[in-house]
Parts: structure tokens; sequence; C-alpha cells
């Protein structure tokens, strides 16, 4: 019963879907008013369905409803219910649902809180977000049921796959996918914008809050999901330039861009044909994403459920909304009125160097995800692309964005000084350049790279700074003085400070795990010891032990620091006797912001086993930064002017149609 | 400055910074990717020693040998021809006899394969793609298997 019911409010929500993609739009051309806000109810009622069937999934899997096909494949009666219910989205049709189930609740939000629109760009905006729901309520309905029956209920289910049955799991999907279908909103607007055949901008600071809430989570999400894969792959990278890891990183690019263009456009009027691209571009690579991650084309270390046969379906999609996004732009955006004028080093200068270097190394990634498909489809030959490709075209375009990055903020709109803000930024260079010396001398003079990679992340970060001690006048002016002006400074500016700060962080984590992680493969025996960055571990033996549904053999390591026992490592392997399937548990012990990673290997016959040992210097950071750059982000959406909204457009003669 | 002198400095500038980005890729293209093989293609192209590519295929049955400091021999066949690896390390965990494996290396003069990473499939349904395509070739992928390689059977 619980399934049919789910099932048919999916029906339900698509009905409700078909209409908002038509009423709203008919009602914004002849200006009837209650046909457009026939919009609003729909978009909320269509949250409420895809949100009852999504319950409705969750209460099959809780219950253990093993007649349903996807309960009976992914879960099992005797997994602990936090994986019952994260198995829900562990498979493709689950994970499907999870994805409209944003996409509506987004759909609502706009309803809900975009009082402050005009009438017919709120119409149009939520029409288009119905265009897209319909789409992809079809393709879960005709192509991944999640509530198909089954004809016999089997007693037991196939269980999850144990790679999944993990906590990073229950986070990483639900924050990547409001990242990605955040973008929907971005694009939902452009398309508006585009039929409308007007843009201004207050469409920026629209449209603004909606991309910066999804960059949060994004950022969040890509950092969970690197953290998942270090952990529980057993490898010990925090990312492999895999094409699924790629998926989310791109559209985080052009987010970020996006995020950047649009400040300008808000501020100044300016770059609104660009950011309208941008915001068509982000949503498309977000697509682009599920394709690839949905459809099975790439071969990639975590492709867990795929199925060719569903790619069509997904191509066709994506043909129709970003081939149909990118025609409609082309036709109409040069019909748009161009934007103001700014001298290349200015603020806007800055931003639009920034969206240069983010967009040309999202490009980058994407030649590098889809060129070995593309060759293969062409020439039959078939190759990977992997980090040494990435390594040579995505970071030599980083670094000067990352040189760059503290110049923007302190440089004025219209027409800047760079000289005067490299003056500034003196304090930052020179610290810089002192942790450049320190490291080289440190280093012994081995690698260059280190060094100056630790630099930029300490430029980076003292660079973030530079620009709130500048405001507040920290070190001139007296401390109430600085209180005060730190206190009426807008939120943004802290917010960016904050996100900048977080790159910095983020940057300093990985150049230090890639210049000084060490590692050791050994075979171990019982009370032996291996020893690595001043740590002893000490093996002290196996043991077995069973979990809710599997067997564990753990191996106990006592850990020396100096000859003092600071704790216990137990890295396991598990037994999934569901699926025939062992897993590797790796042990992590966090000093500081380091860690000592340990996972296991085989057992042999003389009692030994293998241990792949690492230590990670400040690996944390890399997580941390992410972090702190999703802090930004909240304190940025907090400001002011985002809180209370847009003023009315028709207050400016520069706000005017674009006719 | 003018308004179209303007627009020549923000187009100069990202075609510059376009065709930068144009040569890191090319060059970056030529130098860092990996070719696949199968043993078959192997036994045929007769690659270079010392070229870095991916072998995929099954483990042999009966192939694998443990040797000290975890040194790993094992035979990759695709039903036709078999290439002889040696991988210095931890194995995944479901790398097994009779199962796919894909291991990236160099192919050594004597005709071994000297494996630095090992992939095993993660999931007891799933075969890497790679290996599925050159079991086909060869002519020993039933289609019945290809339930299990999709990824999702039902």
């Amino acid at each position: 019963m619980i399934p049919e019911l789910g099932h048919y409010a999916l029906v339900l929500a698509l009905a409700l879907g078909l209409i908002q993609s038509v009423a709203p739009i008919v009602g914004a051309r002849t200006l009837d008013a209650p046909l457009m806000r026939v919009a609003s109810s729909t978009a909320v009622m269509q949250f409420i369905f895809v949100a009852l069937s999504f319950l409705a999934l969750i209460v099959c899997y809780v219950t253990s409803d093993f007649s349903v096909a996807t309960v009976y494949e992914n879960s099992h009666s005797m997994m602990p219910l936090v994986y019952k219910i994260t198995s829900v989205w562990g498979n493709h049709e689950g994970s499907m649902l999870l994805w409209v189930l944003i996409l509506s609740l987004f759909g609502a939000l706009v309803a809900g809180f975009g009082n402050n629109l005009p009438a017919t760009l709120k119409a149009r905006v939520l029409a288009v977000q119905s265009w897209i729901a319909c789409a992809f309520y079809l393709f879960i309905l005709l192509t991944s049921n999640p509530f198909l029956r089954l004809a016999q209920a089997p007693f037991e289910g196939r269980d999850l796959n144990p790679i999944l049955q993990d906590i990073g799991l229950a986070i990483h999907p639900p924050l990547l996918y409001l990242g990605y279908v955040g973008f929907s909103i971005a694009f939902s607007f452009a398309i508006a914008a585009l039929i409308e055949g007007r843009i201004d901008a207050a469409w920026a600071r629209w449209v603004r809050p909606w991309t910066l809430a999804a960059w949060m989570c994004l950022t969040v999400g890509v950092a969970m999901g690197s953290y998942w894969a270090y952990y529980e792959l057993g490898w010990g990278g925090f990312w492999f330039w895999d094409p699924v890891e790629n998926a989310s990183l791109m559209p985080w690019l052009a987010g970020t861009a996006l995020l950047h263009s649009a400040v300008v456009m808000e501020k100044r009027n300016a770059l609104k044909i660009w950011t309208l691209l941008l915001a068509i571009l982000a949503f498309s690579l977000s697509l682009i994403g599920t394709f690839l991650v949905r459809s099975g084309v790439l071969t990639s270390v975590h492709t867990f459920a795929n199925d060719p046969a569903r790619g069509i379906f997904i191509l066709a999609i994506l043909v129709l909304f970003i081939g149909g996004g990118l025609t409609l732009f082309a036709w109409r955006a040069p019909l748009l009125k161009q934007g103001g004028l700014f001298a290349p080093i200015s603020r806007e200068g800055a931003l639009v160097f920034n969206n240069l270097f983010l967009t040309t190394a999202c490009l980058t990634v994407f030649v590098g995800t889809l060129y070995p498909l593309a060759l293969e489809a062409i020439t039959g030959e078939k190759i990977s692309v992997g980090a040494p490709f990435f390594n040579l075209t995505f970071a030599p375009l980083f670094i000067p964005l990352l040189l760059a990055m503290p110049f923007g903020p302190l440089l004025p709109w219209k027409r800047g000084d760079i000289l005067g803000a490299a003056q500034r930024l003196m304090a930052a260079f020179g610290v810089g350049l002192v942790t450049v010396a320190v490291v080289f001398a440190a280093e012994g003079g081995k690698s260059v790279l280190a060094p100056f990679g630790v630099g930029l992340a300490i430029f980076v970060v003292v660079g973030a700074l530079t620009d709130l001690v500048e405001r507040t006048g920290l070190f001139r002016a007296p401390l109430p003085t600085v209180r005060q002006r730190a206190a009426g400074l807008p939120r943004s500016v802290w917010g960016t400070a904050t996100a900048h700060l977080g790159i910095g962080v983020t940057l300093l984590g990985i150049v230090s795990v890639s210049t000084w992680a060490s590692e050791r493969i050994v075979a171990v025996k019982p009370s032996h010891t291996i020893s690595l960055a001043g740590y002893e571990l000490s093996f002290d033996g196996l043991v077995q032990r069973s979990g809710p549904n599997y067997r564990e053999s753990a191996a106990r390591f006592t850990v020396r620091e100096g000859g003092v026992a600071v704790g216990v490592m137990e890295p396991s392997k598990r037994n999934f006797s569901s699926r025939g399937m062992t897993t590797t548990e790796a042990a992590l012990m966090t000093r500081g912001t380091s860690q000592l990673y340990l996972s296991l290997g085989d057992v042999n016959d003389d009692g030994s086993v293998a241990v792949r040992l690492y230590y990670k210097p400040m690996v944390l950071l890399i997580w941390l930064g992410a972090v702190v750059m999703m802090l930004g982000g909240a304190l940025s959406l907090s400001d002011r002017r985002l809180r209370i909204g847009a003023p009315k457009p028709a207050a400016k003669s520069a706000l005017a149609p674009a006719e | 400055m003018t308004r179209k002198q303007r627009r020549l400095v923000l187009i100069g500038g990202s075609l510059g910074v376009l065709a930068v980005a144009a040569a890191l890729v090319l060059s970056a293209l030529r130098d860092s990717i990996v070719f696949f093989n199968s043993p078959t293609d192997i036994a045929e192209k007769h690659p270079a020693p010392g070229t870095r590519m991916r072998i995929g295929g099954l483990v042999k049955p009966g192939s694998l040998q443990r040797g000290d400091n975890l040194l790993v021999r094992f035979a990759v066949t695709d039903g036709k021809t078999d290439i002889g690896v040696q991988y210095q390390g931890i194995v995944p965990d479901l790398f097994r006899e009779g199962q796919g494996v894909v291991a990236e290396g160099k192919l050594e003069p004597g005709g071994t394969f000297a494996a630095d990473t090992v992939l095993a499939k993660h999931d007891e349904r799933y075969m890497p793609r790679e290996v599925v395509d050159a079991l086909k070739k060869s002519g020993r992928w039933q289609e019945g298997e290809a339930k299990g390689a999709g990824g999702k059977s039902q």
C-alpha cells in the first residue's frame, strides 16, 4: 500500500508540474495575474507530494519491505536504522527521487520567499523550474521507478553495498544535490530573464542568495565526498581526479565564477550577459555531472549504480536543457542592453580576472574528464586521464588566480590603483616570502614547489585578513574605534575575507600533504613495531568481532610518541556475508590537524598482517578550509542587503527595460 | 580608454589565457595519458617496454603467488592470451583469482608487466568496463554475465 501511495504522489507531482509548466508562462504573456499566481500554489504542492513520495520510500526501507525491488536490492533487515534510511539514496532510483525532492524544495522556496519579485518574472522562473522537474519526474517514473514491486517478496534483502554503509554517505549526497540542484534556480532565473527580454542589477540581487546557498552546500558536499573517499576507500588519497569527483568540481568552479560575476552585475550593472551565460553553464555542468554519474558512461572508482540504458534518457534531458538554454541565450542575449563601463584595473577587472581563470580551469577539467570518452567514441582507443594531466593543467591556472585573489577586495570599483593595493599587501607579501625562505631552508633546498606552495597559502590567508585590518583600522586606531568599525562593516566584507581565508587554509593542507606525507607498507608480526614520522606502532594482535550485519577482524595497534602511549588504532576488515564482500576500514588517529592513517591488507599464514601506514601532516586543513569557505558564504548570505531584498527596480533609469 | 579599447583588452586577455590553457592541455595530453590494452592487444601490438599503460582482464585461476615483502605475482588473461604481472603492495579487497582486474604500470623488457597500481572491482556485481570490453573482444563474454556487469540487475 505504502509504495503505491508513494508512486501515486509522484504521479500527482508530475501532473501539478505540467500545469505549472504552462499556466504561468501563458499568464505572464497575457498579464493574467490569477494565472501567474497558480505557479506559487503548484510549486508548494509539488514539493508536498514529492516529499510524501520520498517519505513513503523511507517507510519502505525502514520497515524492510522487500516486496519493493529497490529495497530488496539495497537493504537488509539487520542493518542499523541509520543505514536503512541512508540506503534510500544509496542507489540510483532513490537518489534520483532525492534529486527531485530538492528540486521541488527549491521551487517551493522561490514561491514562498519570492514575494518581492516582479509577478511576471516569478511566474516564468517557476515555470522553467517546473520544466526541469517534469523532465526528471518522467525520468523516474519511466526508467527508474523506486516503488516497483517484485512478484514474490524475498525474505531478506541483498544489503547495501558495504562501502556505502557509512555515515559520510548520509551527509555527502544530500549536500552535493543541494548544491547541484540549487544552481537550477540560477538557471531558471536566467532563462526567465531571457524570455522576459530584460535584465538588470536587481536580477543579480535576487539570484545571488540562491547561488550562494547552493554554493555553500556544494562546497561542503565536495569536501565531504573527498573526506569520505579518503577514509573509506583505504588509499589515503583525498582527491583522485576521478570523473565522478570532477563532475562535482566543475559546477563548483562555474558556481564560484557565477557568485563573483553576479557581484559585478549587482553593484555596477555590468557583465550582465556573461552572468546569464554562467548561470546557464553552472546548472548545465550540474546536469552533466548527474549524467556522468548516473549513466555509467565513464569508468570510475565510485560509480555504484549505473545503467547505460538510462543514459539515453538523461542525455535527452541534457540536450534539451543545455542545448535549449544556450540556443535561447544565443538568440535573446544580443537583444539585451550592454552594461556599465570599468577600467581594467578595478574591482570589476579583478572579478573578470577571477572569472576568466575559474572558467578556464573548469574547461581544462571538462576536457580531461570527457576527452577519454570522445576518443573512445571516435577511434576506439581506450585511455585514462589521471592526476598527472590535471596537475599539469589545472594547477598552473590556479596559481595566478590565488596570487591575484588578495588584490580583488582591496581594489575600488570603477578605477583602481594596483600599486596602492600592492603597498597595502606588503605585510602579506612579507610574511609569504619569509615563509618561502623558512620552508626552503628547512627542506634543505630540496624542492622549490613546496616552499612556494606554503608561501602562497600564507599569502592568501594574510592577504584575506589584510582587507579586514585595513577597514577596521586595527593596529592604527584605538580599540573601541576598531570594534565600532568592525561592527559597522557589511557582513559581505566579512564573508569575502572568511571565504578567501578558507581557500588559503585548504591550499596549505593540500601542499602539506602532497609534500610531507610519509608512507610505509609492511607485513608486521604480532608484538613487532613499525615506526613512522616519530610514531611507533606496535601490533598487539588480531581481534575477531561481529557487528549487526558483518563480522570483522581488527588488528590492534598501540601508538607511542617518544615512548609514551598516545592511543590505540584498530584498522579492520569487515566481511558482509549477505554480499560475500569484504571491506577495509582504515583507522585514523588525529594529532592536531595531522592524522595517522592505518589500513589493513591480507593476513598471512605466519600470523603477520600487511598494513599500510601513512602520516598525513595537516591533512584536516583541506576539509577545514572548505568549512571556513562555507562559513564565509553564510556570513555573506546574512548580509543586510540580501535579507532585506532588492529595491523596487523602477527607482533608477539604469534599470529600465532593455528594449 | 574608450569602450572599444577596453573590450579589446578584455578579449585579448581572455584569448591569451585560453591559449595558455590550450597549450597546457595539449602538452599534458601528449605526456600524461595512459592507454588501455588487453593481453591480446599487447601480444599483437608489441608496445615498447617502459611505456606506461593499463591492462585489464581476469586474474587467471591458479596463477596467484605471494612472495616476500608483499610481492604478488599473477597472470591477467582475456581468455586468449595471458600476461604475467608483478606488484608489490597491498591488493584490493576484491582481488581474487577468476575476478576482473585492471593494473597500471610498465611493460618490462622480459614481457612481464610491473604494476604500481592494481584496481579490482569494488562490488560483486560490477566489472571494470575495460575488462568487459577486453573479454568481449576475445569472445569470452557471455551475455548472461552482462547482467552482472551493468551494475544493476533487476
